[in-house]
This record gives structure tokens, C-alpha cells and sequence, in this order.
């Protein structure tokens, strides 16, 4: 049971439209949900004023899928708190997509924005573009609510600050990400196979940041532990060598940092030291 | 009977056409609740508001076009403040820990709540001038600093926080008991609570001090307590109280660490009961997640080790020090539940309800926005029983609260809410509906004669979460729990006239400026038309 929404102009303005989600369409007719709020900036509107809607809608929100043409940059929180069913994106979509979400799944074939999946609970989150920042974090200056589960993947880059406050799940990035990838970590796995613009895993306490690409340093409140020669993800081996660092020690920190030796010359000094 | 209101005031009976008449048949009518300790304004309550957006995205107020927008959960801004408030048909609200030297912002932020009157009271307690004072037995002198506080920062009661610690804690120290020497000032709380209880009887100030005790949110500190409560019981005349000790569930309990940890309620409770000298209010534990805040710096550096979060801690110049940490009350946790059953059981076994009053020290044990529900625990055994039903087991065997059947009436409740409160801040107009009493009036939805509250809690929480009805001043600003109008609430201060002798100490206390402060004396004054609507309390002093 496909929903098919096509916006009907480009939107000037930030679209508020945490309605998007199968959970808030199941078991509606295409009118009613024609008729869902939205905020398209500081106006209330309806979703059928910004975007023509057709198609067949499940009973249950698992039985929906919502598929999205068309250019949705400027429209924000689309699959908020989303437990079952899939949506899917064919082109850009906004800031906080699959926000809180609980389960079932998103596929973006262009680029998402800024807090992709934050907060989010289950499910899973696919990208075949870029990311932005904060992707899987928790609110902004919050350190209760960061990401606690599910899984995204992106294939293109990220941003920075990816996995603020991450608690569980895992996050993969087959591109490069920008600073302070898994700042303040708790637990969860991100695996970056590009490069890393550094400072990764600061205050962090727990969990596992894998770099397979190069980064400008590391840290100095980690310490070196090991030469590894590979490390496991989930099943997923990933051929090494990469350094073991421990930290952050500035917050009494568990947490691993796998460092790629192959793509990383300039830390050989610290094989002296382990 | 009818209740006639004209000119914001009660009187007698009003004639004449258009007389605008509100059916309150089958309806609680009670005047304006009155709370006496809750942190609404100021530098601290900001920063709090700064230390938690996590505490705003999920409690929105949409605009209307009666009210203005807001955000906030445990610190909810200024305008949704006072519209909350109002809602629960509260009109008067006293901030209870205004830095003196930030008093302008505490002043700004309560010009901007609306509806409700509020009141501020400074922190004397650590402040240098005073300790020196003290310390050389100089009561006049000091009394005639505390009246110069009152006027500069249009405070309204003297507040003590941890008395010494908070001076202590500038030098990483703190207070162990009442009797423990502050550094470099060579005085002990002890002398500071009388000392300032003196001053505050030469002042003739409205309100008693205000005490939040030394060692507050640790095991055994009960014994600290009750100390903190003899020490004034021979500065009583009559049965006037002369010491209000604040939420003071934080300040009973017992037990030599967390895992011994248990209930001092009993021993407080019968202190109190055979004591007329001293007020207490609940600071009743809700469970949810809110942000505490207090000026108790070295406390809330304790609540940071426990919890690990966030928080901030701060110094104010000579004067007093802040610490603020975000925290979740749970159910299973066997302190927390002990604490929730400590406030209950306080303000039921203490017999006289004139003696303590409903507050959660908002939002230090859980935002004011729970008083529906703490009022129907107070009114219904039965909603006790259903909380503990669900908490942590061992705190669930331990608590007395299975043993206690009393259960508040409604007249009960209206002291705890609004009477005691009004009579202990001493404010003649408020908490009553005599006549020229101030028209605040809350009327809520509910049969007295029909509802059982030990049955119908659930519709007794409803009623008193929103009002029918809430009159300020004369003016409907509630209709079924709805704003219908916002009015400015007045701030209370006390203006204390001394004899033109006393003001011999102001070069003195000039110089304390030149040498201490980073503002000088002229600019530290907040000036009368500085208050949106200034209310004065006069009082005549001894000295």
C-alpha cells in the first residue's frame, strides 16, 4: 500500500511536518490526510495545500509506505516518532528526518540534513547521499536523549558531531565526517571507512569509533593500548591494522577508538608506546 | 452567601446595574492560593533555563490571543509562569533566593510573570557584612543593614541558606553541624540563625526568617533540624512563630549513609507538634525529571557526584553562592521513594495544618504544575496506596505512610494551599475572604457536600489543575482553565522605617563597596520605579 506526496511548489520556507509518518496516515482516507497540519513557517496550513497526496493507504502503520517526489530540503521532522512502515525519499530531504524514531525504515536516495535520526530509538536509516551535522544526536545542550538504537547508514559524507551522546545502536558513514565524531559518547559502535577531520570521541565514556581513513591526530587524553590487526563490528570484520586508544581520560572514560595504521604514518610514534 | 467585589477588594455587598454575577453554586470558592517558596525568577532560574534545552522542546505553549507564547517543563518562562499559576487559581508567588546583587534581574523577570503577585527574598545569611557583624554581637547595626537590603533590594523576607557553608564553600569547605566555626569569621550557624532572627523581630518584618538548614539532602541531617529549631525557641513571645524551615522533607533525614538511609519525619513531626514557635512547608518529592536549583552550592556539587550530569555552580561575590543540576526523581529508587514518603508523612503527622504548607520547592523536588497531584495524595489514602503500590519495595515497607489514615479536609487543604501560607508571610489581605480582603478568588469545580476525596481523587486532581474560575484583584483572568485575561500581579517589598540614627553605618558600608564589590554602592540600589507594580509592606523598627 504505496502513499505517494509531491510537493507542489518549492518551498521559500522551513516546512514543520512531523506529520509525515505512517503511523499518523494508517488506517486515514487520502483526504484526511490531506488534511493534517503542517507549519509552513509561521502559517498553519494543511498537507494537501503544500503537496498533492495519492494513493493507498494500510490499516496499520507497518502496511504503509509513504514514498516522497520530488525536491523537500526545507521540510523538517518528517517520520518523527515513527514505529512501523517505511517512507521513502527520491530526492533532498530537511533537517531532523526520522527524528525519536522507534522502527521500521527510511530510505533517502538523495542528501538528509542536520540531526538525522537524533534521538532515535530503532529502525533503520538509509542515505544514499551526504548527511549533515549531529547526525544520530541527541537534542541540542541535552545529555539525556541521544541516540539509543536502531541503525543508519550513509554512504556519501557526514558532518560533525555525529553520535552526540550516543548510548547504543550503530552508526556507518561510508564517506568521510567532519570534527568531534562521537563527542560524549556513553555506548554504541560508529564506523567511519573515510577520513575523520579529528578531535573523534571527545568525553566520551564507552562504545567503539572505528576510523578506517586518516586523521589529523588524536586526542591528547587518549591512550594508545594496542596494534590491532583487525577489528569486528557486528559480524563485520574490518581488515586493520588499527591503533587501540583508550579514553577519553579526562572523563575517567572506557571508550575505543580504532585508529587505521595503513592511512595514519604520522602516529607511528605512538607504537612506541604500547 | 453570596461574596461582593468592588474595586479588587471584598466588601460588603455592591448595588447598581450591570453588576457582572458568577454562579458559583455546587462549587469550591477558596481565595488565591498563596506559595510561599517557589523558584520562579532570577539569575539562577535563568541559567537553569540556559543549562536545559531538553527541558523546553517538550513542553510548548502555542500563543493565543490572550496570552503570550513560552516554553518550560521544571522552568517554564516568566509569562507561561504566571499563566500556569493562575490556571491552578494561585495568585501570590514568592521567589525565595534573590542574590542581593542580581536583585534587578529577579525584579525584571518578575515584572514579566503576569497575573500573580510575587515577592522576593534576599540571601543574608553568608553575606560578609553581616557574618563581621554578628560575629562582634552588633545586632542593631546589622538590623539596620538588613532594613537597608530590604529597601535597596526590594526584598521582602530575610532567607538563610546553609548558614556559613556557603562562605565555607568559597574556600572548598562546608558546615558539619550548627555549631562548626566558619572560616575566617570566626562565627557558627547557630549565631547566625539567632542573630538574624533577632534582627528580624527589631525589624518587625511581616515574615519570619526563612531557614533552609545546614547538611540539607544528606543522611541524618534530621538532628541538625531539630538543633536549627531549638536554637531560636527562646527568642519566641507568645505563640508567633519565629522560624519558618523550608522544604523540609530535604532536611529529615535519617541514617549514617544512602544504604541506612531512612524517615526523620516522626521525630520533626513530634518537635513541631509540641512547638508553636516554628512553620515548616513540604518541598514534596513528585516523580518526574526536573532541575534543581539552589543556592546551596556545595550541596549541589554533592548532587553532581551522584548524578554525573551536567550542571553549573556559582559565587556570588560576597554575598551568597548557586549550584544547579538537572535530576530524575524514580520510583524504584529506594531514596527517592523514601524521600516522596518523608513529605506526605510530614504534613500528616504534624496535626496543625497552620504549620506546614503545600510546596515542592518548585522546581527542586518537581515543578509547581503537580500540586493537583500532591493535594489529592494529601486528601486520599487510597491514591497514596496507589503510588506505593508501584514503588521501590523496601522504601514501600519502611514508610509510615501505611500507618497513617488521616486524611486532609477541604478546609484542611485551603490552609495548606493558601491560609497558612498568607498568615505566616504575613500578608493581611491575602488567604481569606473577609471583608477588605483582596479579591483573589479561585473556584473550583467540585460538590463539597456530593464528592468523597478519598474516593474521587482522580476528580478532585482535575478540578484543582484547572480552576473554574480564578478572580485577581476583581478581574476574571481564568475561566475553565483558560486565560481569559492577563493582569500585572504587584511585588510585595518592605519598606522599614529606622530611626534616622542608624544610618550612621552607611559610610561604613560604603567602604565595604570601595573594597569588595564590583558595583559601587549608588549603582546597586534598585529603585522603586523599577517594579512594574510596586506594592510596599511598611513596618515600624525598633531601632
Amino acid at each position: 500500500m504505496v502513499v505517494v506526496l509531491r510537493p507542489k511548489r518549492a518551498f521559500k520556507l522551513p516546512v514543520e511536518a512531523e506529520c509525515i509518518t505512517p503511523d499518523s496516515f494508517a488506517g486515514k482516507s487520502v483526504d484526511e490526510i490531506g488534511k493534517l497540519k503542517v507549519w509552513e513557517g509561521n502559517r498553519e496550513r494543511s498537507l494537501n495545500e503544500l503537496f498533492s497526496v495519492e494513493g493507498e493507504i494500510g490499516a496499520k502503520p507497518e502496511e504503509v509506505m509513504v514514498k516522497i517526489f520530488g525536491d523537500v530540503h526545507k521540510v523538517r521532522r518528517i517520520g518523527t516518532q515513527m514505529s512501523a512502515g517505511e517512507i521513502v525519499v527520491h530526492g533532498d530531504v530537511g533537517f531532523h528526518l526520522g527524528e525519536e524514531m522507534v522502527g521500521g525504515k527510511i530510505l533517502v536516495d538523495g542528501n538528509a540534513g542536520s540531526w538525522l535520526g537524533s534521538m532515535m530509538k530503532g529502525g533503520v536509516i538509509e542515505v544514499k547521499g551526504d548527511a549533515g551535522d549531529y547526525v544520530g544526536s541527541a537534542y541540542r545542550g541535552s545529555s539525556t536523549r541521544g541516540m539509543s538504537g536502531g541503525t543508519i547508514v550513509i554512504h556519501g559524507d557526514a558532518g560533525n558531531e555525529l553520535g552526540y551522546y550516543m548510548r547504543k545502536g550503530i552508526i556507518k558513514v561510508h564517506g568521510n565526517v567532519g570534527q568531534f565524531t562521537g563527542v560524549h559518547m556513553k555506548n554504541g559502535i560508529v564506523v567511519v571507512y573515510g577520513n575523520s577531520e579529528g578531535r573523534s570521541g571527545a568525553e566520551m565514556t564507552g562504545g567503539k569509533i572505528v576510523v578506517c581513513g586518516s586523521v589529523p591526530s588524536v586526542l591528547p587524553t587518549f591512550t594508545v593500548e594496542a596494534v590491532k590487526s583487525r577489528v569486528k563490528i557486528n559480524g563485520e570484520k574490518l581488515a586493520g591494522p588499527f591503533y587501540l586508544f583508550k579514553g577519553d581520560i579526562a572523563e575517567e572514560g572506557e571508550g575505543k577508538l580504532y585508529i587505521s595504521k595503513a592511512s595514519n604514518a604520522h602516529l607511528k610514534s605512538y607504537e612506541n608506546l604500547v | 452567601m453570596d461574596i461582593a467585589i468592588k474595586d479588587g477588594k471584598i466588601v460588603e455587598k455592591v448595588e447598581g446595574k450591570g453588576v457582572k454575577v458568577i454562579d458559583a453554586s455546587r462549587m469550591i470558592v477558596m481565595p488565591g492560593g498563596v506559595d510561599i517558596h517557589s523558584h520562579i525568577a532570577g539569575a539562577k532560574v535563568n541559567a537553569g533555563r540556559m543549562l536545559r534545552p531538553e527541558d523546553h522542546f517538550k513542553d510548548v505553549e502555542v500563543k493565543t490571543e490572550k496570552t503570550r507564547s513560552g516554553v518550560g517543563h521544571s522552568i517554564p518562562s516568566t509569562f507561561t509562569t504566571g499563566y500556569r499559576y493562575a490556571r491552578m487559581g494561585y495568585t501570590t508567588v514568592f521567589e525565595p533566593a534573590q542574590a542581593p546583587l542580581k536583585s534587578r534581574h529577579t525584579h525584571e523577570e518578575l515584572n514579566d510573570t503576569p497575573i500573580i503577585d510575587k515577592g522576593a527574598y534576599p540571601l543574608l545569611g553568608d553575606c560578609w557584612f553581616v557574618l563581621e557583624r554578628l560575629a562582634k554581637g552588633m545586632i542593631e547595626e546589622c538590623a539596620a543593614y538588613v532594613a537597608w537590603t530590604m529597601r535597596a533590594t526590594k526584598g521582602y523576607a530575610v532567607k538563610i541558606v546553609n548558614p556559613g557553608g556557603l562562605e565555607a564553600w568559597g574556600f572548598g569547605g562546608n558546615m558539619r553541624n550548627i555549631d562548626d566555626t566558619v572560616p575566617h569569621f570566626n562565627i557558627t550557624p547557630r549565631e547566625i540563625v539567632q542573630g538574624l532572627c533577632k534582627v528580624n523581630e527589631l525589624l518587625h518584618m511581616p515574615h519570619t526568617i526563612h531557614v533552609h538548614t545546614n547538611n540539607l539532602g544528606k543522611p541524618g541531617n534530621y538532628v541538625n533540624t531539630l538543633e536549627t529549631m531549638k536554637c531560636v525557641e527562646n527568642l519566641a513571645h507568645g505563640d508567633k512563630p519565629v522560624i519558618h524551615i523550608t522544604h523540609c522533607q530535604f532536611s529529615a533525614f535519617k541514617g549514617r549513609d544512602w544504604h541506612t538511609f531512612a524517615s526523620g519525619a516522626e521525630e520533626i513531626a513530634r518537635y513541631v507538634n509540641n512547638h508553636s514557635h516554628v512553620t515548616l512547608d513540604m518541598g514534596q518529592i513528585v516523580f518526574t525529571e526536573t532541575t534543581t536549583m539552589t543556592a546551596d552550592g556545595p550541596f549541589q556539587f554533592i548532587l553532581y557526584q551522584l548524578t554525573g550530569n551536567k550542571w553549573i555552580n556559582g559565587d556570588v561575590e560576597t554575598e551568597t553562592s548557586t549550584g544547579i543540576v538537572p535530576f530524575a526523581y524514580k520510583r524504584k529508587s529506594y531514596v527517592h521513594a523514601t524521600q516522596w514518603s518523608i513529605g506526605l508523612e510530614l504534613a500528616l503527622l504534624i496535626k496543625d495544618p497552620w504549620k506546614i504548607y503545600l510546596t515542592t520547592d518548585h522546581p527542586n523536588a518537581g515543578p509547581f504544575i503537580y500540586y493537583p497531584k500532591i493535594i489529592s495524595w494529601l486528601m486520599s489514602r487510597r491514591a497514596r496506596e496507589k503510588v506505593m503500590r508501584k514503588m521501590n519495595k523496601r522504601a514501600r515497607q519502611k514508610s509510615l505512610l501505611s500507618t497513617i489514615d488521616r486524611e486532609y479536609t477541604f478546609y484542611e487543604m485551603a490552609i495548606a494551599t493558601r491560609a497558612g501560607q498568607a498568615r505566616a508571610l504575613g500578608l493581611r489581605h491575602k488567604g481569606h475572604l473577609g471583608l477588605g480582603a483582596d479579591a483573589d478568588i479561585a473556584i473550583y469545580n467540585i460538590d463539597p457536600t456530593s464528592v468523597e476525596p478519598s474516593k474521587d481523587y482522580q476528580l478532585i486532581r482535575r478540578a484543582f489543575k484547572h480552576a473554574a474560575y480564578t478572580v485577581k484583584g476583581g478581574e476574571i483572568v481564568v475561566k475553565n482553565g483558560e486565560i481569559v485575561k492577563s493582569v500585572d500581579g504587584k511585588t510585595f517589598w518592605v519598606d522599614v522605617e529606622t530611626s534616622p540614627s542608624v544610618d550612621e553605618f552607611v559610610p561604613r558600608l560604603k567602604q565595604v563597596f570601595e573594597d569588595y564589590y564590583t558595583v559601587q554602592y549608588e549603582n546597586y540600589v534598585v529603585p522603586e520605579h523599577y517594579l512594574a507594580v510596586s506594592c510596599p509592606v511598611h513596618t515600624k523598627a525598633e531601632i
